[in-house]
């Protein structure tokens, strides 16, 4: 699969360092260069410096032939209006966006994305735990 | 009207300034507490300090009631996703965002926000506007701007220096004033000699402007 990460996050990097290396063809787009120095030297995929809301950009990452697209950098408004544009204008036929407002995250549900909220799985994991309810305390 | 107005900078704090000398109902969001405190002391309260981008600061905003959700940022994924909010979840009948890079403009497009404020394409589009009635520089329109005074310096290079007004092939609904040249400033007859450097101040039609810069300067 060719996958486009946008934001070159925690979370970001290490996803494209496993997908990578599950054979994967994969670009990542940040506009720091220094955040993709966080990739490791022999990182086989594409480095793309830029924003993940410009189109040139987002071409230049490959997004007209993705079939996945994850904007995960660590802002809401960023990823979700990669995501959109992605598909908006790309036809990526799936795209994933990291929300951390849990009412965000809903509405945008509800337009269709597909959207995961650290800041809700989190809760739930928490209160797993104090509350004790499930006492496994997986999510 | 009530009208939120989401970013507290030059143009939202401008912008809401002259909405509450209108008379209109305005809430300024504003993310930055320190900034919220100087635009408090400028506007009084009707600064709420928040995320605009977060659904529950756009509820506390009163999103729901709200006429017009301007979003003026400085950062144009900021923008997009409040106007979106704004559309999509408050149902607000009317949201404008800013364009900070022109080449985000599609991006908004793309997203169907239709109400853009560009500041950049503007200034640009009247930049372009400026150049293409000239290289002759607009000085005076008269007769409800069917008439127009221009003028130029003419580059020592233009095709009518070195020649006499009379030879030139002026367009007829055009004639030259004035042609300062040093401290002189001389009413052109047909037997003037034109020169470099010469300041042409000319009367035209505007429709024979594009041919008297023609004869002017590009032969």
């Amino acid at each position: 699969m060719q996958i486009v990460i946008v934001g070159a996050s925690r979370l970001g990097c290490r996803l494209a360092q496993q997908l990578a290396t599950a054979g994967h063809k994969v670009a990542v787009v940040d506009p720091r260069p220094e955040a993709l120095d966080q990739l490791a030297d022999d990182f086989p995929g594409q480095r793309v410096v830029g924003v993940g809301i410009d189109l040139d950009t987002l071409a230049r990452a490959g997004a007209a032939s993705a079939d996945v697209l994850i904007a995960v950098t660590n802002r809401d408004s960023a990823n979700i209006v990669s995501a959109q544009v992605a598909r908006q204008k790309f036809n990526v036929p799936q795209v994933i966006a990291r929300i951390y407002d849990p009412e965000a995250a809903q509405a945008y549900r509800q337009m269709g994305i597909s959207v995961f909220c650290p800041t809700a799985a989190g809760l739930e994991y928490i209160l797993s735990l104090v509350q004790g309810e499930t006492g496994e305390g997986e999510v | 009207m009530y009208v939120i107005v989401a970013g507290g900078g030059k143009i939202g704090y401008n912008l809401a300034r002259t909405l509450l000398a209108a008379g209109h109902e305005v809430l300024v969001v504003e993310k930055d507490p320190g900034h919220v405190r100087w635009l408090e002391d400028r506007l009084g309260q009707v600064v709420l300090w928040g995320d605009a981008t977060e659904v529950r600061v756009l509820e506390r905003a009163g999103a729901g009631r709200a006429d017009v959700a301007a979003a003026v940022t400085g950062l144009d994924e900021d923008n997009i996703m409040i106007c979106r909010l704004a559309e999509r979840v408050f149902k607000c009948s009317r949201v404008i965002g800013r364009v900070n890079n022109p080449q985000n403009e599609e991006a908004f497009r793309l997203l169907g926000l239709t109400y853009l404020i560009n500041s950049t394409k503007l200034i640009y589009q009247l930049v372009e506007q400026e150049i293409d009635t000239a290289g002759l520089i607009p000085i005076l329109t008269a007769a409800g701007g069917s008439l127009e005074f221009v003028q130029e310096v003419l580059p020592a290079t233009a095709p009518a220096v070195s020649r006499a007004v009379k030879d030139l092939r002026l367009p007829e609904r055009s004639v030259l004033v004035a042609v300062l040249r040093g401290q002189d400033m001389i009413f052109p007859r047909g037997d003037l000699i034109l020169e470099g450097g010469d300041t042409i101040i000319a009367a035209a039609a505007s429709e024979a402007v594009p041919a008297l810069r023609a004869a002017l300067l590009s032969g």
